[in-house]
């Protein structure tokens, strides 16, 4: 699964990105395996996504949300 | 003996780095560009306990030393070049208390160079309110530095923190990672061959391209016995870099900063679920356009008139105080009118700059981004775009700068193509004039024509700018990785603090920027206007006298008559009717002509070169706005500036490029002539056909 389809104001936690596909400064924001992740708000049509990463608030596009592979957490 | 301390202010955007420069500075600043390029260069003076002073850099905001543009590369050649005049003797990290985790990652970058590193935890006013508490001296301990816990927002902390920079030379360079761990044989390997550099700062130059003074990769790649690796297997120890260096913070955090979730109170997702909602997202995000308008048109009126008031006295107290003769009247007619056109929208751009400033303060611009990405890709735009484009209603210059954060090159170059479409502040006095003679006053639903016709041509600006981009997307074939990432900062009360520096800079340097050039072009076109050559401008009293003694005319028509017939025939007059059959068939006359020409250097020359003109060819001191009224169209009769040339000189001034810094700048930032011609030739013949059209349809 993948943060793509995670659905608002749901939980998870990231499980494996690919460095091929996701930019170095995305990681350094914290977007690692291990952090949780939150979607916090979608724009029209999914697109872009606001979510939460390791307590830090972005908006990346959909198609990098794709190679974000996630798990869910039970709470 | 004092000894200036240079200091480097760093930190992520967001974290109030540029409200610690303030606190520290004052108005004790100045701003200028990096040499060579133009990144915006911010340092001040800050006096220190001991009269010790501190020269301080605000370097532009980064997450990492990992540079992924401009601005950020300026950062790290800084901290990697010891020969620098600016090389920091102490870097001061600028944290937000409620990120510290990933801010700690950049803190942690810097202290592995070996510079004495410290560390300020800013907006500590919010600790309470977000259930926070921190202990500084577990913290200084782990992170082996000296922390100043700042509020700007309350005025506290910022002495600490002068003393700690005054006493930088206790502080610890150990770095906090030992960069071998993430693969021993290749860093040793590294150490070895160059047992003399900082193997940090050599990974740091071997992952980027980054020169500094004594070292560059190439070097490194050079040494025979040095292997170093494919850029994929770089990639994979820059992430696992990354990951020890989150393992390090977390367990700092652990024990350093507790978060009671309970006591937090979110605002953030209360202004959210309505900020960025699907429909009252976009309807707000309007509103707040229409407002901006509104006021800036409400507001400034008061102000405007009195400055144009002042200006008239002010040249006919030097008409009548100085002794009469050429230099008087250069004052009088050429300097005082053509600076009054500038002077006059002070309070218009000034209110501009603030709102824009709110905007980006507030944290409000990134929820705009958010909610425009997927509208703005479908013209092959970036939701970052939004930025350049609102902020291109200051200036383009700054606004194309504001491109260097998008990703993808595609994206980016389509926006600097069609920023320069937005309507930015120097259209402004042209609109403004133009618009108090053609359009009429009324209201409606409490909002004045006038306001709504300046609302209709920031739209018709924007809109152009969609369009074009739209084209462009299609036309352009560039394959670039389409990326985008925003952070979305929590939003803040604005510091009147910093909106009012930031006013007072940009203002400042829009105002002495085009004061020069128009003050330059006044003086021009003052000589051009008041003299001539052959007899029909030096014998203008004869011909003119000869020519009306059928009439009876007083003497005051007669002396109008007489300048009339002088102006036509002086130098400028010339050169305004040969390009006169080209303009004529758009509504204007040979003065708007000249107007035209001479605003290529800059837009807002174009009132101050009709003020320098009139005044030239009349006696009587008038507002700017009155001579203009008072014009006669030569060919068809009734007022020069009436509803139809006045919509198409308005329109051509919404399309047409005219501004030599702009396009010198849009050949700095893509490195190509092509760019800046194309939108110059493209953009001024697009508006000449719809200034044409415009005045053919409605005359």
């Amino acid at each position: 699964m993948t943060l793509a389809q995670l659905k608002r104001g749901k939980r998870a936690k990231i499980k494996d990105v690919s460095s091929i596909h996701i930019p170095l400064k995305l990681l350094e924001m914290g977007c690692l395996p291990g952090n949780a992740v939150e979607l916090v708000q979608v724009a029209p049509f999914a697109d872009p996504m606001y979510v939460n990463i390791n307590d830090t608030h972005l908006a990346i596009r959909k198609e990098t949300a794709n190679h974000v592979i996630i798990e869910f957490i039970d709470e | 003996m004092s000894k200036q301390i240079n200091v480097a202010l760093i930190g992520n955007p967001n974290t109030g780095k540029t409200s610690v420069f303030n606190a520290l500075t004052g108005l004790n600043q100045k701003v200028g560009n990096y040499p060579g390029i133009t990144v915006e260069k911010k340092e001040g003076i800050c006096k220190l306990p001991q009269g010790v002073k501190a020269h301080i850099i605000d370097l532009p905001g980064t997450y990492s030393l990992n540079a992924s543009s401009l601005d950020e590369n300026v950062v790290i050649e800084l901290l990697l070049n010891k020969n620098d005049k600016d090389f920091p003797d102490v870097a001061v990290v600028v944290s937000d208390v409620e990120n510290l985790k990933r801010n700690l990652l950049l803190y942690t970058q810097i202290k592995d160079l070996e510079i004495p590193t410290i560390l300020v935890i800013n907006m500590s006013d919010r600790m309470s309110r977000k259930g926070i508490s921190i202990d500084i001296p577990y913290l200084e301990e782990q992170l082996n530095t000296k922390i100043a816990l700042v509020s700007t927002r309350k005025n506290k902390g910022i002495q600490d923190l002068k003393t700690l920079i005054a006493n930088y030379r206790s502080l610890s360079t150990q770095p906090c990672l030992d960069i071998s761990i993430i693969d021993s044989d290749y860093f040793n390997n590294l150490k070895k061959t160059f047992p003399n550099q900082l193997t940090y700062k050599l990974w740091l130059v071997i992952t980027q391209d980054v020169n500094f003074g004594d070292i560059d990769r190439n070097t490194i790649e050079d040494v025979s016995h040095f292997k170093t690796k494919p850029v994929a297997a770089l990639k994979r120890l820059q992430q696992k870099e990354t990951i020890k260096r989150y393992q390090f913070i977390n367990n700092v955090l652990k024990n350093g900063q507790t978060i009671d979730v309970k006591a937090a109170k979110d605002l953030r997702t209360k202004f959210d679920r309505v900020l960025t909602h699907k429909f009252w997202g976009y309807l707000i995000f309007f509103v707040i356009l229409l407002t901006i308008f509104q006021a800036i048109y409400d507001w400034a009126e008061v102000p405007m008139d009195f400055i144009d008031g002042t200006f008239v006295a002010l040249s006919e107290w030097v008409k009548n105080s100085l002794p009469e003769g050429a230099f008087t009247s250069l004052i009088a007619e050429g300097i005082i009118p053509g600076l009054g056109g500038i002077v006059i929208f002070i309070p218009q751009i000034a209110f501009l700059f603030l709102f824009i400033s709110i905007l980006e303060e507030s944290g409000y611009m990134s929820r705009v981004v958010f909610l425009m990405d997927r509208i703005m890709r479908r013209f092959g735009l970036s939701g970052k775009s939004i930025v350049p484009l609102i902020s291109g209603t200051a200036c383009a210059i700054p606004a194309i700068m504001a491109t260097r954060n998008i990703e993808s090159w595609k994206e980016r170059l389509i926006t600097i193509l069609v920023t320069p479409f937005t309507t930015c502040s120097a259209r402004l006095p042209v609109y403004l004039i133009i618009i108090s003679l053609v359009i009429p006053k009324g209201r409606i639903f409490g909002l004045s024509y006038q306001a709504l016709t300046l609302m209709l041509l920031y739209l018709i600006g924007f809109g152009a700018a969609v369009g074009s981009a739209y084209l462009l997307n299609k036309i352009l074939k560039i394959k670039s990785k389409t990326f985008f990432v925003i952070e979305m900062p929590n939003y803040k009360l604005p510091l009147p603090k910093n909106v009012g520096i930031t006013v007072l800079e940009k203002t400042k340097a829009f105002v002495f920027g085009a004061g020069k050039i128009i003050l330059a072009i006044s003086i021009v076109l003052w000589f051009l206007a008041s003299y001539g050559p052959g007899k029909e401008f030096n014998n203008a009293e004869t011909i003119v006298k000869e020519q009306y003694a059928s009439q009876q005319l007083s003497e005051d028509e007669l002396q109008q008559k007489i300048a009339a017939h002088q102006l036509e025939h002086s130098f400028i007059g010339i050169t305004g009717r040969a390009i006169e059959p080209a303009i004529r068939p758009l509504g204007y006359d040979w003065k708007i002509g000249i107007a035209i020409v001479s605003s290529f250097a800059a837009r807002e020359v174009f009132v101050g070169t009709l003020a320098t003109i009139y005044s030239v060819g009349s006696d009587e001191e008038e507002t700017i706005k009155n001579r203009m009224a008072g014009e006669i169209n030569p060919v068809l009769g009734g007022p020069l500036f009436n509803f139809a040339s006045g919509v198409s000189l308005m329109l051509f001034y919404a399309f047409a490029m005219q501004c030599m810094s702009t396009l010198a700048i849009v050949k700095r930032e893509t490195n190509s002539w092509k760019w800046p011609i194309l939108q110059l030739v493209i953009m001024s013949g697009f508006a000449y056909l719809i200034a044409l059209a415009a005045f053919q349809i409605l005359k």
